[in-house]
């Protein structure tokens, strides 16, 4: 059994499903006058971000402190690391302080595995975004305003995504929230269509559990959900794209591709958008649009993991991630 | 606790008797409050619940008038949660009006040694600060571990330590029921 | 004593004979070879290979003598069975001028564990622009005859073509590191499924076989000879393929990791796997195991790249690339190559000893195991099974993919012109 979260990939759908149930009873304490829960009293959490991500960070140092721990934010600008300190000994360092459990964000992929695998410390890690890899707890999050608005609130629990079709558009390629999405939502039995231009779909993606179009148009009709992801503009200049327009015309959701989802569909978006290039204003703007509960929603789902990771002597999600797989 | 194993288990109380002693402590509720006017009930999942649905439903049938109910999750107050892996959650249902300056009753199946209830007055310390906090439980078991008493008790039950006391209640359990049973023999130094 | 009786071997792994050295020369090899005046190894059935031939070293000095030095690679070498190995360019300073060639070929001598025949750098400090005096590292004290900027790739199409047509002059020969640099900007590992999971930089295999494609036409329009170091694709191998069958003088090398390994396990984002090229699919281990055999695949190279720890013990996008091979080669080979049938050891002294000292051309190495040849000599127990402890490494570096791995064989005995450089698995 492992103590980390490391890959939206390592959780079964029990663990997805007892995370998102959790995260209800969390939500529900941002209604209170006191919002706070002793669970983490006396446990120290450090904030370990290696790339500049405030709204990620603030996420977690609220769920953090909601929960009662106490917190250290590591940022490594300005930093020992700009020094050049290896991971291996910021982490060292920070543990030999008394840090309970790491969250990190880095910006090569692999680093919190490689944190929680290498025996250079022994704090459970979680992994707040690596690279182009994962970032499970925005899968979970949204998964979270999934069950939320597609099954409801308390109508959701015990539930999963069963049959619920979901549309990830814009740059796969270079997207952890993509590949976490499809992990989770896969595992949640979600049926999940990547949309992109085919530069910005990964070689190897034959093997993900989902389908690939290249055409938006004809997906959205059959969508639940869906969800535009973040397109740097930096990439029209690596030719992933000619131009910025084009891209807006065949994969930006504007009002008039919105008008072609299901009534009840929603539209989602990791943050932070970038306007005019995959959405427009009109889009983001509707009631449809869920990127202001998502980023509620992502305190709620990050106390629930560090609650059922951190809470007791050993954490309550079961999920395991071997060395051979 | 699985009392299906138990074979010696045997009911203490019936369903017949659990309504009977749910109607007294209504009325006493009435009586020590004079009237229920300001009484917020928050039962401790998840027979606390019921128990407290079940005397909100008395207590508006003595008094005519609609009683708060709610829940009280005590699972992250609790002072063994470092004991065990992390329990699922309960629901905390704080009735609209809030529990500011009203009388809380507390309901909960049984009393034993005290600490839920100790947790459970943590977390309503977070929630506000009611006029007074009083408790209600279904048996009382003995055995307390915390200078804490119940306000209202159904049933004193005198029990061994190697003995269970479950209570089923026909919302979760299909049936009206207080079992005492025998512990199963636990391994030597388990205890 | 200078004579050396070698027991009961089984000479490229056939029957047991005895052989003689004396002094620097096999002196016959035979049944009943009297032991009269001569020190004996009993040999007791183990295989004697002629001493193994690495056209693929790293030996990072000067420069980088905190991963390795001439002297300790040499060591490594010797402990491996190596009697001569060829040492890469890429040092700080480059093996670009007369003068770095020579001082790597002196400390090579110096060391005494085997002969280091220096590779010269194709370009000025491995830039690519301009050609680097090849005709002068040539003819120094080095005599350089295999050119290669590997490490990076030639990646210009005039550079190289004038490369190979310079070096007919003095029958040399251009090792091509190949790698289209575009195709590979921020390329972390091989590009396919493992790469799309773990959100590593891909490096397709066209970046390796289009380059390849390129230099075979151009060595055929120019009529030189060219070597591809480090191959690791099954298109690379049919592109290799097709060259031959039209008859260009191309020759082409893989490594150990390349016929074991996978992408499979960088799952693990431990940075030992990290290697260029990088580790690619079963389906082209598989093609790489069937090309050695076949011969379209001339030879093993080890691309022994010591690396010190701290540039492995980290994240896997900063660690450094590549992975220390000298001490492991021969058992990888066997494992990969003798026990699945693939080659006997007659073949695994023709692809790590004959051929690649007729590619690189360094005299007296690659020999015959037969009276009258030069006694560069490795003695093999084939029969050992072992885990591999890195600890035991003579290499300064221990950035080995094979740590607790069990291997088969052992190299027991090297002897380099008649002069023992391990005995019973220790360096003497």
């Amino acid at each position: 059994m492992m103590r980390h979260l490391i890959s939206a990939a390592d959780l079964t759908r029990d663990d997805a499903v007892l995370i998102l149930d959790t995260a209800e009873e969390m939500a529900r304490v941002a209604d209170r006058p006191i919002k706070k829960l002793p669970a983490l009293r006396g446990r120290t959490i450090c904030n370990l971000f290696f790339e500049d991500s405030t709204r990620t960070r603030i996420s977690f140092e609220a769920a953090e402190k909601r929960l009662s721990a106490d917190v250290i934010n590591f940022a490594a600008k300005g930093s020992s690391v700009s020094k050049g300190e290896s991971l291996k000994d910021t982490a060292q360092t920070l543990e030999a302080m008394g840090v309970d459990a790491v969250v990190i964000r880095h910006g090569a992929s692999g680093a919190p595995y490689r944190l929680a695998t290498s025996g250079w410390i022994d704090a459970p890690v979680i992994n707040a975004g690596d690279g182009t890899h994962q970032h499970p707890t925005q899968a979970l999050l949204d998964a979270f305003t999934m069950r939320r608005r597609l099954v409801g609130r308390d109508a959701g629990l015990g539930k999963d995504l069963e049959g619920k079709r979901i549309t990830l558009v814009g740059d796969v390629l270079h997207s952890r929230v993509a590949r976490s999405n499809v992990d989770l939502l896969h595992t949640l039995g979600a049926e999940v269509t990547l949309v992109a231009p085919p530069t910005l779909v990964p070689v190897g993606v034959e093997t993900w559990p989902c389908e690939v179009s290249y055409d938006l148009d004809s997906t959205l009709p059959k969508s639940d959900a869906v969800m535009m992801l973040r397109v740097q503009r930096e990439r029209m200049n690596a030719a992933f794209f000619p131009t910025e327009r084009e891209y807006s015309r065949r994969y930006g959701l504007d009002g008039d591709r919105m008008a072609k989802m299901p009534e009840h569909a929603i539209v989602m978006h990791p943050g932070p958008m970038v306007r005019g290039m995959e959405i427009t204003a009109e889009v983001a703007d509707s009631d449809r649009c869920t990127v202001i509960e998502q980023v509620a929603n992502g305190v709620s789902i990050r106390m629930a993991v560090l609650y059922l990771l951190l809470g007791g002597n050993e954490p309550a999600v079961t999920h395991t991630r071997t060395e051979e797989k | 606790m699985d009392i299906s194993s138990s074979d010696e288990a045997r009911p203490v109380l019936e369903g017949p008797d659990i309504a009977r002693v749910m109607t007294r402590i209504a009325h006493e509720i009435v009586e020590r409050a004079k009237g229920a006017e300001d009484v917020v009930l928050l039962g401790i999942p998840t027979r606390g619940v019921f128990l407290a649905r079940r005397l909100a439903d008395k207590l508006e049938e003595i008094t005519g008038q609609k009683i708060p109910v709610g829940s009280l999750d005590i699972t992250m107050y609790r002072d063994d949660l470092r004991m065990h892996p992390p329990r699922a959650l309960a629901r905390t249902e704080i009735p609209a009006d809030g529990i500011d300056g009203r009388l809380v009753v507390l309901v909960d199946d049984v009393l034993f040694s005290g600490r839920t209830i100790r947790a459970a007055l943590d977390a309503l310390n977070d929630i506000g600060r009611p006029r007074a906090v009083q408790l209600a439980v279904l048996v009382d078991r003995g055995h307390r571990e915390l200078p804490i008493r119940a306000d209202y008790v159904g049933k004193n039950l005198p029990t061994s330590l190697r003995e269970t006391v479950k209570v089923q209640l026909a919302e979760e359990d299909g049936r009206d029921s207080v079992l005492l049973g025998a512990k199963r023999t636990a391994p030597a130094g388990e205890q | 004593m200078s004579k050396i009786l070698i027991r009961g071997a089984k000479v490229l792994g056939g029957e047991q004979q005895d052989v003689l050295i004396d002094g620097s020369v096999i002196e016959a090899v035979g049944t009943g070879l009297s032991a009269e005046g001569a020190e004996v190894v009993e040999a007791g059935g183990k295989v004697l290979l002629p001493g193994l031939v690495d056209l693929h070293t790293h030996l990072r000095e000067p420069g980088r003598e905190d991963s390795e030095t001439v002297l300790t690679g040499t060591r490594a070498a010797a402990s491996g069975g190596y009697t001569a190995v060829f040492a890469m360019a890429n040092t700080f300073p480059v093996a670009d001028t007369a003068g770095v060639v020579e001082q790597v070929y002196r400390l090579g001598q110096e060391s005494g564990y085997c002969d280091v025949q220096p590779i010269g750098a194709v370009t000025v400090g491995l830039e690519g622009k301009k050609l680097a005096e090849l005709g002068a590292m040539h003819e120094s004290a080095a005599g350089v005859t295999v050119f290669s900027d590997d490490g990076k790739c030639v990646d210009d199409a005039v550079i190289m073509r004038r490369a190979l047509e310079y070096v007919k002059a003095f029958g040399g020969v251009v090792a091509q590191h190949a790698q289209e640099p575009r195709l590979t900007e921020g390329a972390q590992m091989n590009e396919g499924i493992v790469s799309a999971e773990l959100g590593l930089g891909g490096w397709p295999a066209v970046a390796e076989e289009s380059i390849i494609a390129r230099d075979v036409l151009l060595a055929e329009h120019v009529g030189s000879r060219v070597h591809i170091c480090h191959l690791s694709t099954a298109g690379s191998v049919e592109i290799v393929r097709w060259a031959k069958s039209r008859g260009i003088d191309v020759t082409a090398e893989v490594t150990p990791h390349h016929l074991l390994l996978t992408d499979e396990m960088v799952r693990t984002y431990n940075p030992v796997y990290k290697v260029n090229p990088p580790l690619r699919t079963e389906r082209d281990v598989m093609a790489l195991r069937e090309a050695l055999a076949d011969g379209t695949i001339d030879i093993v190279a080890t691309d022994h790249a010591p690396h010190p720890h701290e540039d492995k013990d980290c994240e896997w996008a900063a660690a450094a690339m590549g992975m220390v091979g000298l001490e492991t080669a021969l058992s990888v080979v066997q494992q990969t190559m003798v026990e699945t049938g693939l080659l006997d050891w007659a073949g695994v002294a023709d692809r790590m000893s004959v051929k690649p000292a007729q590619i690189g051309r360094a005299n007296g190495h690659g020999r015959p195991v037969s009276a009258g040849e030069p006694a560069n000599l490795v003695l093999v127990d084939a029969d050992y099974r072992g885990a591999v402890d890195p600890a035991g490494f003579a290499s300064r570096s221990r950035n080995t993919p094979y740590e607790g791995r069990e291997l088969p064989g052992r190299v027991t005995h090297t002897w380099l012109r008649g002069k023992a450089t391990l005995v019973d698995g220790k360096l003497a």
